[in-house]
């Protein structure tokens, strides 16, 4: 060491002294980071490494096979297709536009469909997945793979979506699927419904058997990386797809029953088993394309459905709730005769019409029908007969009679948006319309209309109650169903009816079922006991039923002298159309119920319907034959 | 004076290399490839795009420090003055001008050059600062009033790099002229009084801050508060350096880096990086390494027989201890997240030849460590 000059001793020792010190902070703040080393990499290393696992190893469900819906025969209803989706994902939103553009020269996307796929990745987060485009076909799958440098984020993903091979035809029974909403997970906790590609049933069948139709979700464990994307499968479950269902209906009786309708702008028709309850065919028309609900429905596609007077979602054959009018009498006469207010020799004139106090009641035939007992009074549809029935019978025994027949009740088909209509009771219009009931509510009662409405599957039900003899059978829509390792397939045939008696007097059942017969044979619907052709029934096709009209405006009598008609109003004026009916006559199998919305007369427009359908229907005899299944099964 | 009583022997070149402290640049390489190692690993196994351009960096700026060692510390203390204020133009020309990244104005673009003024200020305010103090006595340099002209030099830089908003580089100004200030002589009770005069500031301080950065010190008070937001980074990188453990998770397995957990792992979290993949064992060596560097700092400083070599050379030890602490002790909880990369390891050019022209320095002070340096101009 040199000697010091100029005080730099002095300097240089203050600076040794502090610098030392500064040195001996360093030192111990250095410690103090492997300290911290220590405290996280020896002390605390297992829970982050548990955490570190957490991060890296993600569980992801795998969805289940819907199950598989098939008409008694069994042929497809509800069906999975594989479905090839463009997915896209972008790492927040960048060059988003690029790759927009690139997609819309090999998909040709157009304008609506680049503007919600931008507006779609610029708002994704995390990395999810978002749908370019549904349903690939194979070049489309191949032109993407092709150019799949150019396209990063893009992957194809193999999904299932739902298929209705019929349509229309099938769209009120079946329903349809949609995303997941949130009531949808009101009492579910099924993790599967959160995917989002999950589909959930909306409507119909697809509803009612949500539950069985889901299956188990699978699962697999796979790492990823920070933005969620996979990067390998460590492990996997796989899941149980859900069961399938055979229904009652019968896929040929239902193409033709809506065949049969498609002249007429809005109706249904309702075809029961009046032994089993099985719905052998049911129809509403308008119906709907269910294949727009699969795919996505736009905004104004949902707009023209619902703003649609025919009203093409609703099913009218549960939903619809129309007067019965005239196919309620049988309804009066059984709460007649079983009350004893009538018996069945019972005669009550008819003039034409009624007086009640100061208000009359008409017949629909001005000059009256004169004397007539109950079977004749059915058989010509008297409606003076009927106000005076009702008046002896009473509200009370009316309408527990109509509720023992089905009336003002949902059934136990199962159906969601099943209405239970109206029977109007005592305590029902006090409720409602705040007033007591009347002695003129009873005679319109009597002849359907007033207050009362029903369905048609209430009027198909009333009709195979009467005809199996009263018995409370149920409509009954599911013929089967079984897990995919179990086998499907229907029930062998019943010809004896299981549901309980409903009490009533064979003889007076008779006597309505007598009444129904003559209604064709020589009533108000003899023109029907000739088929389509003008050709004679077959003794065995030959079937009883009742015709209906009601009203939806009532024409007064100066509108009536001033020649105003049924043809001459605006269509959502006129007269409903009904007919009910049931066959064979010997030994009753099948029921049906007709409405035609606005279809002015019931004999005229919804009973050639009826009888058709009813005819056909006795002709396959679907409930005796299970060979047609087993054909199908086995091909 | 009299220079020539004396005066040593001129030091010959064959002499300035041997005097070159090889022990502390072979140090060094080892830290510059610990980087170039987990800047392999954080992009993959890949040598693109970090660790190859990495390792050709410090190749560059390996000639530049040997360069600065050999350059004559009187050609440093004249110019401290004139790269002290090229640097304040820098800064204020990049608070005007500069490119915006990451949140804040850190990027000056000259030609096909990036560069980051704050990173040439930190070294200009040492060189200015051991220039100052070289020239005052003892007595004056405990006088208040000779405090005042170097605390302006500190502040002005670490206002205009605060305005950028670059709060972990106006601390390191900060602290490290501090450390400065503190060798050179300024009397204890000063410190105190500034200790007590920024902590009555630290309200108004708080209200010029920026929202992210209220968040980060507010989230660094409290990282469970938001854990996917602004506590994300802490916690990530908590998880990523206590699940490595006593030895690691192996080079190239570590999960949280590779699946992208870590955010900006190639920069400000590359220790998080390498310590999840090397653990506990990994830091400790690389802590190490540092230690040895400082070491090598405060002995230089220490023998250097001039005090403008003294006060430079500790100031680049401070400088360089600052670096390390802050970065390793951010990634680890126990300081904000402010943005300071781990020097020699960390991705980045600028940092990179800010740090290698340091160490030239420093190595400089010990190749003329019994260079004679007039008091005064």
């Amino acid at each position: 060491m040199r000697p010091f000059r100029n005080g730099e001793g002095e300097r240089s020792g203050l600076f040794t002294r502090r610098a030392l010190l500064l040195a001996g902070v360093q030192g111990v703040l250095l410690s103090a980071l492997a300290g911290r080393l220590y405290q996280l990499q020896v002390l605390e290393t297992q829970r982050f490494a548990t955490l570190a696992e957490e991060n890296r190893i993600n569980l992801r469900l795998l969805p289940p096979s819907r199950g598989l819906i098939f008409d008694r025969t069994g042929q497809p209803l509800a069906v999975n297709r594989n479905n090839f989706r463009a997915m896209a994902t972008s790492d927040r939103g960048r060059g988003v536009d690029v790759l927009v553009e690139r997609l819309d020269q090999i998909l040709n996307l157009g304008e609506t469909e680049r503007n919600r796929l931008l507006r779609d990745l610029r708002r994704s987060r995390n990395a999810q997945p978002v749908v370019v485009r549904e349903n690939l076909g194979w070049e489309d799958v191949a032109r993407l793979e092709f150019n799949a440098p150019d396209l990063p984020g893009v992957f194809i993903d193999l999904g299932q979506s739902r298929d209705y091979p019929e349509g229309e035809l099938m769209s009120h029974i079946i329903g349809y699927t949609g995303r997941v909403a949130d009531e949808d997970l009101a009492g579910r906790d099924d993790p599967v419904l959160q995917l989002a590609t999950m589909r959930f049933g909306k409507k119909g069948v697809e509803r009612a058997l949500e539950d069985d139709m889901r299956g188990r979700a699978g699962a697999v464990q796979v790492e990823v990386n920070a933005v969620g994307r996979v990067v390998r499968e460590l492990d996997r479950t796989e899941g149980q797809p859900g069961s399938n269902a055979l229904l009652t209906i019968d896929l040929d009786l239902q193409r033709f029953a809506a065949e049969r309708m498609k002249d007429h702008q809005s109706g249904s028709v309702v075809v029961l088993d009046v032994i089993t309850g099985d719905v052998i065919a049911m129809a509403s028309t308008p119906g709907f394309d269910p294949s727009t609900f699969a795919r996505g429905i736009t905004q104004s596609e949902w707009r023209d459905l619902l703003e649609n007077p025919e009203r093409p979602l609703h099913n009218k054959a549960i939903a619809g709730v129309y007067p019965p009018g005239s196919t309620y009498k049988m309804v009066t006469a059984l709460a007649a005769l079983e009350s004893k207010a009538i018996d069945p020799y019972t005669r009550l004139p008819c003039v034409g019409h009624l007086e009640l106090g100061s208000i009359k009641f008409h017949c629909w035939l001005k000059g009256g029908h004169g004397s007539t007992n109950v079977v004749e009074a059915i058989t010509q549809s008297c409606d003076c007969f009927f106000y005076e029935a009702a008046r002896r019978a009473g509200i009370d025994r009316i309408s527990d009679m109509a509720f023992r027949l089905g009336f003002g009740r949902q059934s136990d088909l199962g159906l969601p948006g099943e209405s239970a209509a109206n029977q109007p009771t005592r305590a029902w219009k006090q409720e409602k319309v705040g007033k007591p009931w009347q002695h003129g509510d009873t005679f319109n009662l009597g002849i359907g209309q007033g207050y009362m409405t029903a369905t048609p599957l209430q009027l198909a039900i009333m009709t195979a109650r009467i005809a199996n003899g009263g018995y409370e059978v149920q409509p009954n829509l599911l013929l089967a169903k079984a897990t995919p390792r179990e086998e499907l397939a229907p029930p062998p045939p019943r010809d004896k009816v299981s549901a309980p008696s409903l009490r009533i007097n064979p003889q007076h059942m008779n006597l309505i079922r007598e009444g129904m017969v003559q209604v064709v044979a020589s009533g108000t619907a003899n023109h029907l006991r000739v088929d389509g052709q003008g050709r004679l029934l077959d003794p065995s096709l030959r079937f009883a039923g009742k015709t209906g009209t009601a009203q939806v405006k009532r024409i007064t009598e100066r509108e009536r002298d001033m020649g105003i008609t049924q043809a001459s109003l605006p269509w959502h004026l006129r007269h409903h159309a009904l007919f009910v009916c049931y066959g064979p006559v010997e030994n009753p199998r099948y029921a049906c119920a007709v409405i035609i919305e606005h279809g002015m007369a019931g004999g005229a427009t919804a009973g050639p319907i009826g009888r058709d359908v009813l005819v056909e229907t006795m002709k396959r005899d679907p409930s005796r034959r299970n060979d047609r299944y087993r054909k199908m099964a086995s091909r | 004076m009299s220079l020539a009583l004396d005066a040593p022997a001129p030091v010959g070149f064959a002499e300035k290399i041997w005097r070159i402290n090889w022990g502390l640049v072979l140090v060094l390489t080892a830290i510059a490839g610990v980087g170039v190692l987990a800047l392999y690993s954080a992009a993959g196994g890949r040598l693109d795009p970090w660790a190859s351009r990495h390792a050709v960096r410090y190749g560059a700026a390996f000639v530049l420090m040997l360069t600065v060692a050999l350059i004559h510390p009187k050609v440093w203390l004249a110019m401290a003055w004139p790269i002290y204020v090229v640097s304040l133009a820098l800064l204020i020309a990049v608070d005007l001008i500069g490119k915006i990244g990451m949140g804040a104005q850190r990027w000056l673009v000259i030609g096909p050059m990036q560069i980051q003024p704050s990173e040439i200020a930190k070294v200009a305010v040492i060189l200015v600062l051991a220039r100052y103090y070289h020239g005052l006595s003892k007595e004056q340099a405990s006088k208040f009033l000779y405090t005042l002209p170097p605390l302006l030099v500190i502040l002005m830089p670490v206002a205009l790099v605060m305005v950028q908003p670059d709060l972990g580089t106006a601390m390191m100004v900060l602290m490290g002229g501090g450390a400065l200030l503190f060798v050179a002589g300024v009397r204890l009770w000063m410190f105190l009084v500034a200790a007590v005069g920024a902590v009555a500031c630290l309200p108004i301080a708080w209200s010029f801050m920026h929202e992210y950065q209220r968040k980060r010190v507010l989230t660094f008070l409290d990282p469970d508060r938001d854990p996917l937001g602004a506590g994300y980074h802490i916690t990530q990188s908590k998880i990523a350096i206590g699940s490595g453990g006593l030895f690691g998770k192996g080079f190239l397995k570590g999960t949280q880096s590779s699946l992208n957990f870590l955010p900006e792992k190639q920069t400000d979290f590359i220790f998080t990086t390498f310590v999840e993949e090397w653990g506990m064992a990994g830091a400790l060596v690389l802590l190490g390494l540092f230690a040895l560097v400082l070491v090598w700092g405060f002995s230089i400083a220490l023998r250097s027989q001039h005090h403008f070599g003294r006060l430079l050379a500790l100031g680049v030890t401070a400088m360089l201890f600052l670096y390390v602490f802050i970065n390793t002790a951010m990634v680890m909880g126990l300081l904000p997240v402010v943005g300071v990369p781990l020097p020699l390891v960390s991705n980045g050019g600028t940092a990179m030849v800010s740090v290698m022209f340091a160490c030239g320095l420093l190595i400089g002070v010990n190749v003329y460590r019994d260079a004679q340096l007039p008091r005064t101009r």
